[in-house]
């Protein structure tokens, strides 16, 4: 084994323990701000792994897209959402836990079983490095485009909604406490009614 | 699983096989390259081979030698950005003077050139306290957060025609992808203050970083565009054909303005330095910080200031080349482009406008900086959301309209 493989392999133990161990935080922690930022850490660890694979751009993007925008946002939502609430402890927790776990394993069981018992297709080519930028430009124009566009409507879907719920009146808390105390508000924002624009309105 | 990459069928195994199998493209099989020559027009000094050849003078093996010369340029480059930064913070204090009719700094060194040095002793031997009730762990960890990416961006940054630590494929892309890291140091910093004018700073600085990312990012596209390739060098070498008249800010006026305002947005200088507007909240995130941490902030934001604005001169600019070109008047004075003194020339005349474009860059954010108001917060989301965004793509849709009617000028 000469310098380059060594790197190699311990960089790849090094990443596959972050993630590995991020993961589980992410999942175990209890608290939410923690299990933010260390999935950030799992999406670096991810780009490295890309990096390791030869794929830079898919690296870059990773970052850019993941940590920079997914991971932002969730923090955002978890710091923007100012609604303390005193949760009634829950009898019998640990049914609820013991359950989730049996069915995380479970899924961890059926998943590993899986890959182990797929012949993978590996293939002897190399990887195509530098050349990638171009390739994914080509698939993505010729036979990705249609995943592509659906992605893209996708994320138009995600905006408009998303200035569908910015864009809610809410009704100031005076009003509310003197006119709808008795209705039960946990999930739901006090709104407005609004009426719907109609398309066909003379 | 399903939604994050389109190209990648879940049944294959190896990304990008079946692209591989298709085409057989050639393959660059040689390894990175650490500050040798990137470019095939004209070969400038190369670096590393004659240090490696030094060393074996010396009697070291050509492995060893290669050792010996790996760490040095990152080190190299980590020593000059921080003395840039340490420069530019000095600059700040000279020219927020001038334009306050002050002297400004003068008794430490000549020009009061020593105040930078006597900044970081100061804040290296202040106590490293970490307040009450923070959260300890993620009040250490966001300054590097913060500090490292922008260090780290400096990897693609050519200083000169090779004077580059590493010529990466995906050149600019790396810059604007470890940019957007900042912002979850910046809310980090901010939570575990546990200061409400902390969080609000963070909250601020993370919102104005993804709005003006993304302006950031389309501008950059349009240069990439014209120049067939997101390395930093080749961006530079496309600019080089006729001196100044080549220059990417002739054909990219509207990118580089919207490209400048959006880096100013991204550092958070004046007119949009809003998370840490001191009328409104203190210090913002960096309220609770001091000492190292608080070094590690500052140094940061500095080192992006030089980093954008070094950019700002490759991407629109022409990087180290001359107003005239180089090899123009060699030619006219005669002087064979191989000659070595001329090489030497060439390489110092390179390091030389690089630097003297990133500050006078840097001179106008200063000026900036003491010249305009502060905007609001809507202003600012309003001007990049609303204003720069579809101004940008319009740009982009612009330029590939020009680069099909003019491939000559715009890069066919």
């Amino acid at each position: 084994m000469n310098l380059a493989d060594g790197v190699q392999l311990v960089s790849f133990l090094v990443l596959a323990a972050m993630m590995i161990g991020a993961a589980l935080g992410v999942v175990l922690l209890s608290n939410i701000v923690y299990s933010a930022f260390l999935l950030g850490l799992v999406f670096i660890s991810m780009s490295g792994m890309y990096i390791l694979l030869n794929a830079g751009f898919v690296a870059a993007a990773q970052i850019l897209i993941y940590v920079g925008a997914v991971n932002v946002l969730i923090l955002f939502g978890i710091m923007l959402v100012n609604k303390r609430e005193d949760f009634v402890p829950i009898k019998n927790a640990w049914v609820n836990q013991v359950a989730t776990a049996v069915v995380c394993l479970g899924l961890f069981a059926l998943l590993s079983t899986m890959v182990l018992a797929t012949p993978w297709a590996i293939s002897s080519a190399t990887p195509i490095g530098d050349m990638a930028i171009v390739e994914i430009g080509k698939h993505f124009f010729s036979d990705y485009l249609l995943p592509f566009e659906l992605a893209s409507v996708l994320l138009l879907m995600a905006m408009i909604g998303a200035i569908v719920l910015a864009r809610r009146d809410y009704l100031p808390d005076e009003l509310l406490t003197s006119e709808r105390r008795d209705e039960p508000s946990a999930l739901t924002l006090p709104e407005r009614p609004r009426e719907l624009i109609s398309s066909n309105k003379k | 699983m399903c939604c994050s990459s389109p190209w990648e069928k879940p049944d294959n195994g190896i990304l990008f096989e079946k692209a591989s199998e298709k085409t057989s493209y050639e393959l660059s099989s040689q390894p990175p390259s650490l500050l040798s020559s990137a470019n095939n027009m004209s070969p400038g000094i190369d670096l590393q081979a004659s240090f490696i050849e030094l060393l074996e003078g010396f009697g070291l093996t050509h492995g060893v030698a290669k050792a010996v010369w790996l760490p040095l340029p990152m080190v190299i480059i980590v020593g000059a950005v921080t003395v840039l930064a340490l420069v530019s913070t000095w600059l700040e204090r000279k020219v927020s003077a001038a334009a306050q009719q002050r002297i400004g700094p003068e008794y430490m060194g000549p020009l009061g050139m020593l105040v930078p040095v006597a900044d970081v002793a100061k804040l290296l031997f202040k106590e490293n306290m970490v307040p009450a009730k923070t959260d300890p762990l993620l009040f250490s960890l966001a300054p590097l957060l913060v500090f490292i990416p922008v260090f780290l961006s400096f990897l693609i940054v050519p200083f000169g025609q090779n004077l580059v630590i590493t010529d990466l494929n995906i050149g600019v892309f790396l810059w604007i992808s470890l940019s957007s890291i900042a912002p979850i140091g910046l809310l980090m910093a901010g939570y575990s203050s546990n200061n409400k004018y902390s969080l609000l700073g963070g909250l601020r600085a993370a919102a104005q970083s993804i709005s003006y990312e993304i302006p950031l990012a389309l501008s950059v596209l349009a240069v990439v565009m014209m120049s067939n390739s997101l390395s930093t060098i080749d961006i530079v070498n496309q600019q080089a054909d006729a001196g100044i008249l080549s220059w990417n800010v002739w054909r990219q006026p509207i990118g580089f303005l919207i490209f400048w305002i959006a880096a100013l947005a991204e550092c958070e200088r004046m007119p949009f330095d809003l998370p840490e507007a001191e009328e409104e909240l203190v210090a913002g995130y960096q309220t609770e910080y001091s000492a190292v941490k608080f070094m590690l902030f500052y140094a940061g934001s500095y080192a992006n200031l030089v980093l954008s604005a070094l950019l700002v001169a490759v991407l629109y600019l022409g990087g180290w080349e001359f107003p005239i070109p180089v090899s123009l008047l060699a030619s006219w004075l005669g002087v064979s482009e191989t000659t070595p003194w001329l090489q030497v020339i060439t390489g110092t005349l390179g390091i030389v406008m690089t630097l003297f474009k990133a500050y006078l860059l840097l001179f106008i954010a200063i000026l900036l900086r003491w010249t305009v108001p502060r905007v609001r917060i809507d202003q600012l989301l309003d001007l990049g959301w609303k204003f720069l965004l579809p101004v940008s793509l319009v740009n982009l849709l612009l330029t590939a309209g020009l680069k099909l009617a003019f491939p000559v000028a715009f890069g066919g």
